[in-house]
């Protein structure tokens, strides 16, 4: 699951109001090579939850968004390896109203809900 | 084999995609070959902006067919699918997608404006089917149409390729699509061909949007449509498998021109041609 994934996902269990956004409990990460889309990169930053990213990120991102980001092919690049670099592979999502756990294996976070969530 | 054509009628998809059904589905190169050409044409569908690489959803994205199509052409995607052994294949194709292990029936976990489009490649029919008996598929349509609405960015487009069961099928997943708030319609591709003929729901969230044209249009014989706009009416849909009604002025034209074809010969076309006798006749 990468952390552009993580930024959009939302416990949708009925009753919660709040759950957003998910704990990251990680036991395995990895960090893969992607290649650099200064435009991608640019056009998702306004779409993203920031301090979502920064708390996922860990220290990697400043807390509030620089401004000209645009223009700033460094920072691109920190939010670019941030986004779509790293990489959860083993762990699970914590929903911060309920405490319900999503288990992530392989990269693949298990959002099924039981008969009573829905 | 009516079982082998309608998958969904044999078992849930978690079930019947199971390990050896999910090696079979994406070895096989014909499939691989028609899934890329529906990714393709959804994605046409999809009009996205030029030469800009989008995120976008794929549901029902199954072992990655589809989404391999989409980082082709440049898309970061995340797919969801219900089908562990599916994705397990999905993983050792290595796609560059981010997958979700996920039920589209019991809503999309997304937050609100996240997509820029949502293509699905032969998935939504599952969903028609009451696989528990706590199931109700039109709940679980409105709950997977609602939430998926939400999660798309305002003038973003879904698009479903389908293989629709019947007019009654149809006629239950266009509702709940316009009661979730979506505009649109279906567009048929070579509704004329009983075996080419594809069908495209094509949905906008938030902004009404001129509905494409199907494929195949240069050679639709007149009074064969091949857009159907959501409108109020509660119409059948007449011709599923692309014919003609027997006996109507179009089926009489139709056949006249397949006979000049074949060399035979035929009365000339005048304005008498194919028109209503009188009972006396």
């Amino acid at each position: 699951m990468k952390l552009l994934t993580h930024n959009i996902l939302t416990s949708h269990v009925k009753g919660v109001t709040k759950g957003y956004p998910l704990l990251i409990k990680a036991t395995e990460v990895r960090v893969n090579e992607v290649e650099f889309n200064p435009q991608f990169v640019s056009r998702m930053i306004p779409k993203l939850e920031w301090s979502a990213l920064v708390q996922a990120a860990e220290g990697d991102l400043p807390s509030s968004l620089i401004q000209d980001y645009e223009n700033n092919e460094e920072f691109l690049r920190k939010v670019h390896r941030v986004l779509l670099e790293v990489e959860v592979i083993e762990g699970c999502l914590q929903c911060p109203e309920s405490g319900r756990e999503f288990p992530i294996s392989r990269g693949v976070p298990n959002m099924l809900l039981n008969e009573d969530d829905s | 084999m009516s079982s082998c054509r309608r998958p969904e009628h044999m078992a849930p998809p978690e079930v019947f995609y199971n390990e050896e059904e999910a090696k079979k589905y994406s070895q096989n190169s014909r499939m691989i070959e028609i899934q890329s050409q529906m990714s393709e044409r959804a994605v046409e569908l999809l009009n996205l902006p030029e030469d800009q690489p989008c995120f976008l959803l794929d549901v029902g994205c199954g072992s990655g067919l589809s989404g391999d199509y989409l980082s082709e052409e440049g898309h970061v995607w995340v797919g969801m699918d219900i089908s562990t052994a599916m994705l397990d294949v999905a993983l050792e194709r290595e796609v560059e997608g981010d997958l979700i292990l996920g039920d589209m029936g019991q809503g999309m976990p997304f937050r609100p404006g996240s997509f820029d489009g949502c293509i699905s490649i032969s998935a939504l029919q599952w969903l028609c089917n009451a696989d528990k008996k706590s199931h109700s598929p039109p709940k679980r349509l409105y709950t997977f149409f609602s939430t998926l609405y939400s999660s798309l960015a305002r003038g973003a487009r879904a698009v479903f390729q389908i293989y629709p069961e019947n007019s009654e099928q149809l006629e239950l997943i266009t509702a709940q699509a316009m009661k979730a708030g979506f505009t649109g319609g279906m567009v048929v591709d070579y509704p004329n061909s009983s075996k080419a003929k594809k069908f495209f729901l094509c949905l906008f969230a938030g902004v009404s949007g001129v509905l494409p044209k199907g494929l195949g249009s240069e050679t639709v014989d007149r009074g064969v449509s091949n857009q159907a706009q959501f409108t109020g009416q509660r119409s059948r849909f007449k011709n599923m498998k692309g014919k003609s009604v027997k006996k109507s002025k179009d089926w009489i034209m139709e056949k006249k021109e397949r006979r000049r074809r074949q060399g035979k010969d035929v009365r000339a076309d005048t304005k008498y041609t194919g028109r209503q006798r009188r009972p006396r006749f």
